[in-house]
């Protein structure tokens, strides 16, 4: 995972609740094996007409969110599928943080897992990023070492984030090498409860 | 002692390394594995040099891909690549898989409880969302995405932090032709699609006591369409005795044992939630799904509603939206909208007792012209029963087909898919754009609501209708 410590960029805004990983990225796509290339499929079925031409009407598909890097949405923003597909596609489109009022659980800890930023904010903060984010060139500025979001006209807000997930998007560490250190825990666990047949 | 609730007390039966500011570090008795959301899993570990720690707790089948008509025939190149891709890691990996050829495969959250694999007090895990279905036996069992499904093969234990619990409790007696599935349908309705975020659901009460395991498992399945990762329901004799006799259960004293210790997970008279729901079964009427996300719903005597009746302005936006997406004019009676598919299947609702209360709607009768009906069992032991039962057959005669287990329509990653426009009668959990096809219009019903649809070519009141004995 590549650490995160601060990230400047372009603002793109999906004014809708409830967006569903069916949505971020449809189930033809989930039959690759490999992790990365999902990006060209990110929303398909409404970023194009007919699977080929762009639909003009749908927000990332406008001139001012081109190179968006940042994507703000509404309530509950990747409920449905555990498809970790998900993020993947947000991610190779070019997206490093997504800020909404809440997240679906599972979705929020795929995000972590590879990287991509989840941010909570108030319901009225998002109101006024989406509002903002139709003008062409409106960027943010992300900082996770001291939890802050801001932009150039005084906007600024803190965001929560669990300190052990945190530390880990800092240093871009691999869990399952952090894990290893417990490896004497599991062992004694496994001992007690669950011993190899 | 405090009393605790059965939440509290898997989770501290597993917690292997815990420390202030940190997750806790919990043990996973059971991980399930399909070959939609492995193989980057797998890939990541051979990267690594990286192998399986306990391949002897972990369970893997195919089914999210499969074709349900000429199983061995997969056309499609990709979804061809990823299954044997599974046999692969499988073989590689040393984890047991029930695979094409054989008789236990099928829906991962329909086999676990049928071999015995799902029991009472687990921690179960799947890189599937609708893993909240085990929670029946009551198990702590929630779906991970596919990072998580590495780190579990590697290390057999999840970070996770403890959620809040929140008990939904449905007292009373639900009426005629009201089944588990109206019941998880109007909690989601009533209560939304996002109740459930951050929490574990117990499901309590009468209701939920006086139910089998497949109504137990259809109510946990759609836990995460109430937004919570996992689902359950205390243990009781109901657990214990469709759990006897099963392949994986324990066996003979070792099962009495079990059950002693099964007992006393259920949880304690006087245990605290951090939120209570309380619902009056008499309340619950049969539903029907109108828009694009689960909670969109209402009673099958109900109409399609207006954008004005919905308070906030997100909302009349998404059902705005929702109404175009699904064709539906305001006011419509639900029982006016047409049906030119039905979909019984999916993890939801494809279990023999769901065939059965199809079954008894459609005997003697004929799918209605214009309809195309599709039953797909959940497992291929489902099927094999249903066939032995005649259920099968009641099904052919009145025009439906018959298929091989699998996901199927409920995502139409096979080649069963609903085409653009069409509006689809499902037993399956998700009503979201595009999700049984582009432009699919799906409406999420109970079993024998979408049987009755199936006949009428438009939904029906169950409760009005005249049911035959199947035997
Ligand atoms: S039946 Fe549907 S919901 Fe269940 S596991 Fe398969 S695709 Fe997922």
């Amino acid at each position: 995972m590549k650490p995160f410590t601060v990230h400047k960029g372009k603002v793109a805004g999906i004014d809708r609740a409830n967006i569903d990983t069916d949505q971020i990225i449809p189930k033809q796509f989930l039959k690759r094996i490999e992790r990365t290339g999902f990006g060209k499929f990110l929303f398909y079925d409404w970023r194009y007409i007919d699977g080929e031409k762009p639909n003009p009407d749908f927000e990332l598909n406008r001139p001012e969110n081109e190179g968006a890097t940042i994507l703000v949405a509404n309530e509950n923003f990747g409920c449905g599928s555990s498809r970790e597909h998900a993020p993947w596609a947000l991610q190779d489109y070019g997206f490093q943080a997504i800020i909404a009022p809440s997240f679906a659980d599972i979705f929020y800890n795929n995000c972590l897992k590879n990287g991509l930023l989840p941010i909570r904010l108030a319901k009225q903060d998002v109101e006024y990023l989406l509002r903002e984010s139709t003008k062409a060139d409106y960027e943010l500025t992300i900082s996770l070492e001291d939890q802050r979001v801001y932009d150039d006209n005084g906007f600024e807000r803190t965001f929560d984030i669990d300190p052990y997930r945190k530390q880990l998007l800092l240093k871009g560490w691999d869990e399952i090498d952090l894990t290893f250190v417990y490896e004497p825990y599991i062992a004694e666990y496994e001992k007690k409860h669950c011993p190899l047949p | 002692m405090k009393p605790k609730t059965i939440i509290e007390k898997i989770w501290e039966n597993h917690v292997v390394y815990r420390e202030d500011g940190k997750p806790d570090l919990l043990y996973i008795d059971l991980h399930l594995v399909h070959e939609v959301t492995s193989p980057q899993a797998f890939e990541g570990l051979r990267q690594k040099g990286r192998k399986v720690r306990r391949p002897d707790l972990t369970f893997a089948t195919m089914d999210h891909n499969v074709p349900t008509v000429n199983r061995f025939v997969i056309e499609d190149e990709v979804a061809r690549n990823q299954i044997s891709a599974l046999e692969r890691n499988c073989r590689e990996f040393s984890i047991p898989l029930a695979d094409l050829h054989s008789e236990e495969q099928g829906i991962v959250h329909v086999i676990g409880p049928e071999l015995g694999l799902t029991q009472p007090g687990k921690t179960i895990v799947c890189g599937d969302s609708h893993t909240s279905t085990h929670g029946a036996f009551g198990a702590l069992a929630f779906g991970i995405g596919t990072s998580e499904v590495e780190h579990v093969l590697a290390t057999q234990t999840l970070w996770q932090h403890k959620p809040k619990t929140l008990q939904i409790r449905i007292d009373g007696k639900l009426g005629e032709g009201v089944t588990a599935k109206d019941v998880i349908l109007a909690i989601i309705g009533r209560y939304g699609v996002d109740v459930g975020t951050g929490y574990i659901i117990e499901f309590t009460g009468e209701v939920i006591r006086n139910m089998s395991m497949e109504e137990r498992m259809t109510i946990c399945n759609m836990s995460i369409e109430a937004g919570a990762r996992a689902g359950l329901v205390s243990p009781d004799e109901t657990t214990f005795a469709y759990l006897r006799g099963r392949k994986y259960a324990p066996k003979g004293e070792e099962f009495e044992k079990a059950v002693e210790r099964w007992r006393a997970l259920a949880t304690d008279e006087g245990a605290e939630y951090d939120k209570t729901i309380e619902i009056d079964a008499s309340t619950i009427a049969p539903m029907v799904t109108w828009g694009t996300n689960p909670a969109m719903s209402t009673s099958v005597d109900g109409t399609v509603p207006h954008p004005e009746d919905f308070s906030s302005e997100t909302e009349q936006k998404a059902v705005r939206r929702a109404l175009e997406y699904m064709g539906l004019k305001p006011s419509t009676p639900i029982t006016e909208i047409p049906v030119q598919h039905v979909f019984i299947g999916s993890c939801t609702n494809s279990r023999i007792s769901d065939l059965r209360e199809a079954a008894k709607i459609v005997k003697g009768k004929k799918v209605a012209k214009g309809v195309r009906a599709l039953v797909v069992p959940g497992s291929q032991q489902v099927k094999k029963q249903a066939e032995e039962e005649g259920l099968a057959q009641i099904f052919i005669d009145a025009g439906f087909e018959w298929r091989d287990s699998g996901c199927s329509a409920c995502l139409g990653m096979n080649p069963d898919i609903i085409p653009e426009g069409e509006h689809c009668a499902s037993t399956s959990n998700r009503n979201f754009e595009g999700r049984q096809g582009k432009g699919a219009r799906t409406h999420l019903v109970s079993p024998a609501m979408a049987a009755a649809a199936a006949i009428y070519g438009h939904f029906v009141d169950v409760r009005k209708l005249q049911k035959e004995p199947v035997h």
